[in-house]
């Protein structure tokens, strides 16, 4: 077996660890190992070829690669040390990792900390339950992607969507435009889970019907799907059957949510959100395990990535901050609570000391769309400030700056809390 | 003859439902729109959407078999189907340099079909 150390490893090489290994870096952490399960860096990106990446980060337009090559560059750049093809099986929460490769076998890490950045997956057929056979043809818009954009091979010429978050939306236009014949796209909540850009550009240019209020309800098929029936959902989202009808179809994606990947996580201790799917962290994104990190899809599922880079920054400037040693907690820890329509706030407890910090940029998502509301912030009770936004949808990442000033003026905080409601009046 | 079209504006993420009232290239009427981006994206949306093409060319000799690429600039919507004919057909050979022109002025429209990536020979 052999034994390596290191002052930080970084488990993923997608857009989260590739950010987090370059701020690391960047903030005088030079001995930092990035370990990647592919046989390339840019974890989803690479088959993401559409556009609509980097507008915040970067301030322009790129694809899905160009934004993952523009890290790969920076990291390449800095010689940062790279293992590819090399899978993690256990993390300690004494901050050792065992990975292996073919190359090198086993290998035992010794770090001062880790960064967790495996990313999310998608959910598949089994975890929704359709009823029916199970012929082939049945697959996630993920991995309809990888056949197409990576692999070279379109999975289907008669296609039916099931969900409306973005990947699906994408893929309705990438199979569009592949020349397969797509059918519809059924969302079984009454509004699409996906950005209304790709709602846009990816159905209404090509005609690609949205079904909202519609589920499928049989798959049918011997050895391939043969067809798919949909049907209309009521209030509580069951199924219609006198609504049920058949359409023929040889392929149907699955867009039905991201779950964050999590197992490496759960044997290191680190304790995990309920709402989100993640790791609980402070705002350094450091979990209840001393020196371990989250940042990106492992965290929580994002909606775009710069967002993941945004935050991914702030967990490789803290991961280096802990190795240098400089880290101090404050007293008292304030947790971060979701108030009235707020899924979750990420991070979930501020107790770090504040240092040259102006702000702390909450994370949040809404649960239930709304247009015209008012966020507004709590501490123990106390309205804070509070301010309006034209809009709010669960497909779209809401991001509330609490400034560290209004912290400091309040001294010792047991709770911060936040609310998005329906504005006053309205 | 006067033309009424409902739009989702997506000049941001807002996405107001835009309903235009036009005829021929003329726009006489933008109504639902919270902004003037609205109403530009309106018109251009009547008179004449473009997009960017994202899609994928055929490589020889390449770590991979396909290399993502995209059109330099907006090109029309109509002509989607007709560049990705093209574009399929091609074959180019690696390796690639991100931002490598591998199409020229595609279908006349101005925009290049370039590398969004690079892509080494075959190990």
């Amino acid at each position: 077996m052999l034994n390596i150390k290191k002052d930080l490893v970084i488990i993923g090489g997608g857009p989260a660890g590739l950010a987090a290994a370059k701020r690391a870096y960047d903030d005088g952490i030079e001995d930092v190992m990035i370990l990647e399960r592919d046989f390339e860096l840019g974890g989803i990106l690479p088959q993401c070829i559409h556009n609509g990446f980097g507008l915040h980060h970067f301030k322009e337009e790129l694809t899905g690669p160009e934004y993952a090559q523009r890290f790969i560059n920076d990291v390449d750049e800095r010689n940062i040390e790279v293992k590819l093809d090399t899978m993690v099986l256990d993390v300690t929460k004494d901050r050792k990792v065992y990975a292996m490769n073919k190359k090198e076998g086993f290998l035992e890490i010794e770090s001062k900390a880790v960064v967790l950045a495996m990313g999310c997956r998608e959910r598949t057929a089994g975890a929704i339950g359709i009823p029916g056979t199970r012929p082939a043809g049945v697959i996630t818009a993920g991995t309809a992607q990888r056949y197409t954009n990576i692999e070279g091979f379109v999975p289907g010429d008669e296609v039916v969507v099931l969900g409306s978050g973005d990947i699906g939306l994408i893929m309705a236009r990438r199979m569009k435009l592949e020349g397969a014949d797509v059918k519809a796209v059924c969302e079984l909540l009454p509004y699409t889970g996906g950005l209304t850009r790709n709602v846009v550009q990816c159905l209404e240019d090509y005609d690609i019907p949205l079904m909202l209020n519609h589920t499928v309800t049989a798959i049918k098929g011997e050895g391939r799907l043969e067809a798919v029936e949909i049907s209309e959902v009521d209030e509580n989202l069951k199924p219609i059957p006198e609504t049920a009808k058949t359409i023929k179809a040889d392929t149907l994606l699955l867009s039905v949510g991201l779950i964050p990947e999590n197992e490496l996580s759960k044997k290191a201790d680190v304790v995990l959100d309920d709402r989100t799917g993640g790791p609980i962290v402070n705002e350094g994104r450091e979990t209840n395990i001393e020196g371990i990190f989250a940042c990106g899809n492992v965290l929580h599922v994002h909606d775009l990535v710069d967002w993941v880079t945004e935050e991914s920054q702030i967990a490789g400037a803290h991961a280096a901050k802990y190795i240098k040693d400089n880290f101090s907690k404050t007293e008292q820890c304030a947790e971060v609570k979701s108030g009235e329509n707020v899924a979750y706030v990420i991070p979930q407890k501020l107790e770090l000391e504040a240092g040259d910090r102006k702000k702390i940029p909450l994370y949040m998502r809404v649960s239930t769309p709304l247009t015209a509301v008012d966020i507004n912030l709590y501490a123990d009770g106390e309205k804070l400030y509070s301010f309006s936004e034209p809009f709010a949808k669960p497909g779209e990442m809401i991001s509330v700056p609490l400034a560290q000033k209004t912290l400091d003026d309040l001294g010792n905080v047991n709770e911060i809390k936040v609310d998005i409601i329906e504005k006053e009046g309205e | 003859m006067v033309e009424t079209k409902t739009l989702t504006c997506v000049a941001c993420p807002k996405g107001c439902e835009v309903t235009v009232e036009y005829e021929g290239d003329e726009i006489i009427e933008v109504k639902g729109n919270a902004c003037p981006q609205g109403r530009d994206y309106a018109k251009e949306e009547i008179v004449a959407p473009t997009r960017i093409l994202p899609t994928t060319i055929r490589v020889k000799n390449g770590a991979l078999s396909l290399c993502p690429v995209k059109t330099t600039k907006q090109i029309p919507l109509e002509n989607m189907f007709e560049a990705m004919k093209i574009i399929g057909a091609e074959e180019v050979e690696a390796p690639i340099q991100m931002g490598d022109v591998l199409i020229e002025n595609i279908l006349d429209t101005g925009a290049d079909i370039v590398a969004t990536r690079n892509m080494p020979a075959e190990l």
